[in-house]
């Protein structure tokens, strides 16, 4: 299947010389959810900045929805929607205007209808004659995603949707986000809050100094790089791992007294039962144990530290 | 063509107007009036006429034109900085519009109210001084041409700014002392003959002379000079705002 982004060979180079972005491939499909990860800088915000028209891109190519971003600018455009990070919202229109604003500036004939069902979706409805200065911050933010859905985009842009925003709006977020990905449309996210890209993508990309270091499915990135760890605190020393324990993935701690066993988080665990029998029938006492799962957070902090 | 897309931006835009009205409307309304009460009837009743035209009557076209130019350079300029300045202008950025529909949609606003304007002091002026209109056609389209012309200058000015003290440099540093010494108060023949060389430079001289042409029929310079060079300065704030998008001057990096 064609992909709905398809993002060519693009490098960015402002005019301060700064390489924000280089070299970027990515492909992302139609309907699926992409999280985009990456350190303060790395060059998420750039990269969809230039998908979306607010930045010129230095070299390559972008197509969206087929189209390109450059040359087919308008059949690209109306086709997304992209909700920034930053509040950037008017003061004195009013909820009905801005949005109303929104949908006509994207080339769509007016459509109240839809324009209600957005603001009820979004819990605005019963602001929708208020002005926007006179919103809290959530429900401003509530505003800019009501804005970017108001011409029906194919595709949606959320830049750090969730920074600083209380659970509820983040629950209605997750529940929007999960009801437009049922209706087909593309989403790609960055965010700061990895179990959320956990819970929610279905592919995650991670970015480091303007390159993509990593594409992979959410579930695929946490079974190759998801460990659980079981640590045992020993009664006694041990010199040695004892020979019917061998082929286990066991390590030793030098000292003797703290055996670590590391296993697949997503596989059964019955490994972990069958060596506390065995442990058990060899004598070998221990006095604690813990165990711990390495979490997207830390793949990532191991990622980009590399 | 986006039209839906114009029309969003030109809603918008007039929607603020009518939000601001006092500050669109009302202000520049009352300090005309304030110079036709001082200039046209206090002042004017004890001078004699200037071309046969007594002189309430004679300041009326340049009166006109000192609000026309600065309502429509800071209309524009607001129109367009505003959305900087809030950081709101990502969306017209990302919209599908091109920049000759975004330019029709700001400057095309900002030209509506300057117009709206002119015609508003226009009639108020009556209150004060009799006048006629000899080429009510002509009048219109000068007002028309001028509103667009600096409506698109100060779309320019909007861009370049990077604070509000720009804003406010260009009007009243550089426009209100053209005015001025434009021609509102006086004939240009007036002058010393250096002085009017050197007034020959002030391209708002050619604005006041066709629009004052227009009502009476008398001009400084010939008429068509005064069409020619308003289009030329319109052709050059067309030339600029094409750099300003070609670019992504001050806008897209």
């Amino acid at each position: 299947m064609q992909p709905d982004i398809s993002i060519q060979n693009v490098s960015k180079i402002y005019a301060d010389g700064f390489h924000a972005l280089k070299k970027i491939n990515l492909d992302i499909k139609r309907g699926e959810i992409f999280a985009l990860l990456g350190p303060n800088g790395a060059g998420k915000t750039t990269l969809i900045s230039i998908i979306c028209g607010i930045v010129n891109l230095s070299e390559g190519r972008v197509l969206a929805a087929g189209h390109d971003i450059v040359k087919d600018y308008r059949q690209a455009r109306s086709k997304i929607g992209l909700v920034p990070q930053e509040l950037n919202t008017d003061a004195f229109e009013t909820v009905w205007d801005t949005v109303a604003f929104s949908r006509g500036l994207f080339g769509k004939a007016p459509d109240p209808a839809h324009l209600e069902k957005v603001l009820r979706d979004l819990s605005l409805w019963d602001k929708r004659n208020n002005r926007i200065m006179a919103l809290s911050g959530g429900m401003k933010r509530r505003v800019m995603i009501a804005k970017a859905l108001s011409h029906e985009p194919q595709i949606l842009f959320l830049d750090e949707p969730t920074a600083g925003v209380d659970v509820e709006l983040r629950r209605d977020m997750w529940n929007m986000v999960r009801g437009l990905r049922d209706k087909g449309v593309t989403i790609i996210l960055t965010t700061h809050y990895i179990e959320e890209a956990e819970e929610m993508a279905d592919r995650i990309g991670v970015i480091r100094e303007g390159e993509i270091i990593l594409v992979e499915e959410t579930h695929r990135l946490m079974a190759k790089l998801g460990k659980k760890e079981l640590r045992l605190h020993l009664q006694a020393p041990l010199d040695k791992i004892p020979g019917i324990l061998a082929l286990e993935p066991l390590a030793l701690s030098e000292d003797g007294y703290e055996l670590v066993y590391t296993f697949d988080a997503q596989r059964e665990q019955a490994g972990v039962a069958r060596l506390l029998r065995q442990l058990g029938d060899q004598g070998i006492d221990f006095k604690d144990l813990q165990t711990r799962e390495s979490s997207l957070e830390e793949i990532f902090v191991g990622l980009v530290n590399e | 063509m986006n039209t839906h897309g114009i029309r969003a931006i030109y809603k918008f835009e007039m929607a603020r107007m009518w939000r601001t009205l006092m500050q669109s409307i009302a202000s520049p309304v009352i300090s005309t009036c304030l110079y036709f009460v001082v200039f046209g009837s206090a002042i004017g009743s004890r001078m004699g006429d200037i071309d046969g035209i007594s002189y309430g009557a004679f300041i009326i076209p340049g009166l006109i034109m000192l609000s026309l130019l600065m309502q429509s350079i800071s209309n524009a300029s607001f129109g367009i900085y505003m959305p900087k300045f809030s950081g709101t202008i990502y969306e017209v950025l990302s919209a599908p519009v091109s920049y000759v529909e975004v330019v029709i949609g700001y400057v095309g606003a900002a030209a509506t109210k300057s117009v709206i304007l002119g015609l508003i002091i226009l009639i108020t002026a009556r209150l004060f001084v009799p006048y006629e209109i000899l080429h009510p056609f002509w009048m219109f389209a000068f007002l028309v041409l001028t509103a667009v012309t600096f409506s698109l200058f100060g779309f320019i000015i909007g861009i370049w700014a990077d604070g509000f003290e720009k804003l406010q440099i260009v009007p009243l540093m550089i426009v209100t002392p053209l005015v001025f010494l434009g021609g509102t108060f006086y004939s240009i023949d007036m002058l010393p003959d250096v002085w009017q060389t050197i007034t020959l430079f002030n391209p708002v001289v050619y604005l006041i002379s066709g629009f004052r042409w227009a009502f009476y029929g008398v001009s400084d310079v010939h008429v068509g000079i005064s069409v020619g060079m308003t289009l030329l300065f319109l052709f050059a704030c067309m030339a600029g705002i094409w750099w300003i998008f070609k670019t992504g001057y001050r806008l897209r990096s």
